[in-house]
């Protein structure tokens, strides 16, 4: 591991120790830890930690790790560099300090990266998802010739313009772990040490079979039927919620509006845009239906923003 | 005489938008300079940037601007003077003008009669203009993709202003942009400098300043740097040179502010993976130079500009890095190659009916039928045919078709997923190893071609055939639903289908002078609703014409005035709908060319006044309605000349006419230029609007063929006063 430039005494961070001191930097730096939202999501952005924070006027910090789903990546745990699962820690900041860069180049020095002895480069890289209607602006932060972090001032988010707008820095933990670590493939990463023994527990001890399993799950047996049967319930409920949210008289009054359960129809929301990956990995989604279904999440994503804006701006001015 | 300096310090803006800001921010202080009546004979202006800065230092300006008379005008002398008396109006105007109400003159313009008063302007200060004028010239610098960040949205840039930076002479000039003051402090390296300021007393030292805070300021410079540092790179690798990318250098310089250069290695095995895709991975996912020796042939070796200057162990660390990266990629690559042979493209037809090609044209299996037919029918209006024997025309067809029909399978597959770059060079490889005929698999791999303005037309005619069918039958369907680029929007890249299209007849020395512009066209037409709307047809016609314009210009380096004479020519089939004798568009280019080299002779240019006048007439005569068709009538001429211009434009017509298509271009203008003294005297002994109807009508018709003759070549109403 010489090649790490680590401090000699210590081996490079395990899996956990780089989150626990992701974490520990974020939080001393006024960041909530959050715990990953229990939902399936495709990224840490569609946790109603950013999706719906990001949007109103109020400051918010936070941070966690959120395990990020997206069924056509899986490759059965045969491929070195891609997951079924990978998790990111999402980090929002909002709105963004002016020495944001340089607080997430100390996160790095923070979780044992040299600055002196390693090539940090910000190359531009936009984020945009059609689906959430949301995009930003930014970089894919490349160290030593790798991509280990998104970097992205959010703009716009369920069609809303944000002010202020919030910074978004998104880790992809298993590339920097095994950065650090110096291993070929992500099963190799050390994901705990026992502390006394010295035994060390692999990230493919402790995840490989869920990536078999659900590859061939999402990419074999997932009930193509059933699936469309979730989606449209789930589709259904949230707009019923919606229907309701949007028959509130404007001169409601904050507590029936603040009673309106925004937040269990964006979790319906999330549960179509899994289906819907799903299906996708399941090639059951032809052309024609592909653009109308994107339009149907959007319209729930939307729809819950538009929503969850007014119920914030009404709760601020109250 | 003062300098000044002005420093944007910015987040890393893209390295593809710096260059064009860079040169932008130094014409707007120009451009103010000037404007402010503060520059001088020799004010000399340099610029500067990095990923996180745009500079500008100008010297020789004026302290301040001179002192200036201007004359104010007032209100009317009906309104000023009653009885001769100043009025109210007047004593109001003398006092807001500041001088006495007796010092009030007379004058007169386009409006009336009116006062005026002569007021005697300070110059202000070059601080004051440049403070107060500046902002708008920074937040008036143009970028193709803008972000707010702060709140209540006040301005869009870039990315976030940090600071700024401006002097003049030792004084700051505090203006304010996107909420930070300027002051004297610049930043250095981040990590090699840290983020203690640089002090800048003064614009001169600004270079110098930065230089010791590791940050070189100048891109040249740092261009210069990188390739000397790619050289001594690559010294360590004996009979090894970099390979030359102009582009790559660019990019790189507009990565980093202090670049060393790494040397890093890779497996031999991985040199069996074809070069098109490891140099992909090396130069456009990792922003690496490839190595290769004497012969091209790829090294297993690369070389990384780092934005850092480190010691021998971390430049091992930061090569340890790379190597590991660049492996990873490779292997991911070497797995797509394998996974993508286990289903050949033949059977990946079917799957290109799930790939969008556009929602309204459907999917990429219609685009392939579609073009599969377009290009049947470009060879079948080849003329003379490609093939005189039968066997060849028929093995031809065969492989165009094979090669259409699968143009666009590796659109499914997992590397074109992966570098969407490669598409038609990976259908080109997988053919080739799938063992199809080696001419299907070069037409593949070259249907995209040209990508660019600098990139090359297929090698092959099937690669042309499917180049062209592709293009042309994009560029028809997209019109057809209304979809045609507007100003800068261009969002299906119409112009560089259209820009591949006249490339292609005009340089592919096999089609060139069998298939004229016209042609494609129809054949993509044909069985479209562009057959019953010929505005439709004449929209897309013009817009081909337009790129044919630009290639003359651009790529041939064409005057822009023959370029337009040319895109007018009867040869283009610029008359779309009416038809005449077409010529294919490599001899036109080739006349172009000609035509170039003598456009400013007194020979060429007479005979344009000439051509000009005839022309005016022409149009004039047509505002009137004045309907002369057909050709001119031997029993109507009344004078000499009449007669002379008549037979030398049929003369000169079929001299026209054989040279051309001999290829003899200097004949033709030659021929054209002959025109001149019958023109001449025509002008001097004929009236041609005279009363007689069938005299005048006449000498249009006579005039009308003459321009058209002519026109048959260029427009050379274009031509006159170059």
């Amino acid at each position: 591991m010489a090649s790490n430039n680590l401090d000699d005494r210590k081996a490079p961070l395990t899996f956990q120790e780089l989150l626990f001191q992701l974490q520990q930097f974020w939080a001393s730096r006024g960041c909530i830890l959050q715990q990953a939202y229990d939902v399936e999501v495709g990224a840490g952005t569609m946790s109603p930690e950013t999706f719906l924070r990001v949007l109103g006027p109020k400051p918010f910090r936070v941070a966690y790790a959120q395990p990020s789903r997206r069924p056509a990546d899986g490759r059965y745990g045969q491929n070195p560099n891609r997951l079924f699962k990978h998790t990111q820690l999402q980090v929002i900041l909002k709105p963004p300090p002016e020495n944001i860069q340089a607080l997430y180049l100390e996160s790095l020095q923070a979780i044992g990266i040299d600055l002196r002895q390693h090539d940090v480069k910000f190359e531009e890289d936009n984020w945009e998802s059609p689906t959430l209607g949301a995009w930003g602006i930014g970089w894919q932060v490349m160290l030593d010739g790798l991509e280990i972090t998104q970097f992205t001032y959010f703009q716009q988010c369920g069609g809303i313009d944000l002010d202020p707008i919030a910074g978004e820095i998104t880790y992809g933990l298993e590339r920097i772990a095994a950065f650090l670590q110096d291993v070929d493939s992500i099963y190799d990463i050390v994901w705990a040490r026992e502390p006394e023994s010295g035994e060390e527990v692999t990230y493919g001890e402790v995840r490989f079979a869920e990536e078999v399993q659900f590859s061939v799950y999402n990419f074999e047996k997932a009930d193509v039927e059933k699936l469309w049967q979730h989606f449209k319930l789930y589709e259904e409920e949230c707009q019923a919620l919606l229907a309701e949210a949007r028959a509130l008289p404007e001169g409601a009054d904050v507590e029936a509006r603040s009673r309106l359960p925004l937040l269990a129809a964006f979790d319906l929301c999330l549960k179509c845009s899994h289906l819907f990956n799903l299906l996708d990995a399941r090639g059951a989604i032809s052309v024609t239906e592909r653009v109308g279904v994107i339009a149907r999440i959007r319209a729930l994503a939307v729809g819950v923003a538009k929503a969850y804006g007014a119920q914030q701006m009404q709760a601020a001015v109250a | 005489m003062p300098a000044f300096l002005l420093e944007i310090g910015l987040e890393e803006i893209p390295a593809s938008m710096i260059f064009a800001a860079q040169t932008e921010l130094a014409q707007r202080v120009e451009k103010l300079l000037t404007r402010e009546r503060l520059g001088t004979d020799i004010l000399r202006l340099t610029s500067y940037s990095t990923p996180r800065r745009l500079a500008v230092l100008a010297e020789g300006l004026l302290p301040k601007q001179p002192d200036m008379e201007e004359e104010i005008v007032g209100p009317s002398t009906k309104v000023a003077y009653r009885d001769g008396v100043p009025t109210s109006a007047a004593m109001a105007f003398a006092k807001k003008s500041g001088v006495d109400v007796s010092a009030l003159k007379t004058i007169q313009n386009a409006k009336g009669e009116y006062v005026s008063a002569t007021v005697h302007r300070r110059g202000r200060t070059a601080a004051e203009v440049l403070t107060s004028s500046l902002p708008a010239e920074i937040g008036g610098i143009y970028w193709p993709k803008n972000m707010y960040w702060r709140a209540g949205k006040p301005e869009r840039f870039v990315r976030p202003v940090r600071w700024l930076l401006a002097l003049l002479d030792e004084e700051i000039l505090p203006l304010e942009f996107a909420g930070v003051i300027a002051d004297r402090f610049s930043y250095g390296h981040r990590v090699l400098h840290g983020d203690k300021p640089v002090v800048i007393r003064a614009p001169h030292e600004y270079a110098e300043k930065l230089d010791s805070a590791y940050v070189q300021v100048d891109p040249e410079a740092r261009k210069h740097r990188i390739r000397k540092a790619l050289d001594a790179a690559t010294r360590q690798v004996p009979g090894a040179r970099w390979r030359e990318n102009e582009e790559l250098v660019d990019t790189v310089t507009n990565l980093t502010e202090w670049p060393t250069v790494v040397l890093g290695n890779f497996e031999q095995e991985y040199l069996t993976l074809p070069d098109e895709i490891l140099v992909t991975v090396m130069r456009d996912h990792q922003k690496y130079f490839a190595l290769e020796d004497a012969e091209e042939k790829l090294l297993p070796n690369f070389l990384a500009v780092l934005n850092l200057e480190v010691d021998d162990a971390g430049a091992a660390t930061i090569r340890h890095g790379n190597e590991r990266v660049l492996r990873a990629r490779f292997n991911d690559a070497r797995f797509f190659w394998d996974v993508d042979q286990k289903i050949p493209l033949v059977d990946r037809v079917e799957m290109l009916k799930s790939v969008t090609f556009q929602k309204d044209l459907g999917s990429y299996w219609n685009k392939t039928q579609r073009n599969r037919a377009v290009a049947r029918r470009i060879i079948d209006r080849c003329d003379p045919p490609l093939f005189d024997s039968e066997v060849k025309f028929e093995t031809f067809c065969g492989g165009v078709d094979q090669a259409a029909l699968l143009a666009k399978t590796d659109l499914t597959t997992e590397m074109v997923k992966e570098f969407t770059e490669l598409q038609g060079v990976v259908g080109g490889l997988y053919a080739r190893a799938q063992r199809l005929p080696d001419g299907v698999a070069r037409a593949i791999y070259d249907h995209y071609k040209p990508a660019s303005q600098t990139d090359t037309i297929p090698g092959l005619p099937a690669g042309s055939v499917v180049a062209l069918a592709d293009k042309i039958s994009t560029i028809v369907d997209m019109f057809a639903i209304g979809l045609q680029p507007t100003g800068s929007k261009d969002p299906f890249a119409l112009r560089r289908a259209g820009n591949g299209v006249v490339r292609i007849l005009a340089e592919d020395a096999r089609l060139n002078d069998r298939l004229h512009l016209s042609y494609v066209c129809f054949a993509a037409m044909q069985n479209t609703k562009a057959m019953e709307d010929a505005e439709l047809r004449g929209s897309i016609y013009d817009f081909l014409l337009d790129r044919f314009e630009f290639y003359l210009r651009e790529t041939r380096k064409i005057n822009s005035q023959v370029a337009r004479a040319i895109r007018k020519a009867g040869t283009t089939g610029s008359d779309y709908e009416v038809g005449c004798q077409l010529i294919g568009y490599g001899k036109i280019a080739g006349f172009a060319t000609a035509l170039h080299d003598q456009v400013g002779s007194p020979n060429v240019l007479a005979v344009a006044e000439l051509l000009k006048r005839t022309a005016n007439i022409l149009r004039q005569a047509r505002e009137k309605r004045i309907a002369f068709s057909g050709n001119e009538s031997e029993d109507l001429f009344r004078e000499p000349a009449e007669r002379e211009l008549s037979r030398k434009v049929t003369e000169v017509n079929e001299a026209i006419q054989h040279s051309y298509r001999q290829g003899n271009y200097n004949d033709v203008i030659a021929a054209i230029a002959g025109l001149q003294p019958p023109l001449n005297a025509f002008f001097d002994s004929v009236m041609v609007m005279v009363e007689d109807e069938s005299l005048r009508d006449n000498r249009l018709a006579l005039l009308s063929r003459t321009e058209s003759v002519v026109r048959w070549a260029a427009d050379f109403s274009e031509l006159a006063s170059i």
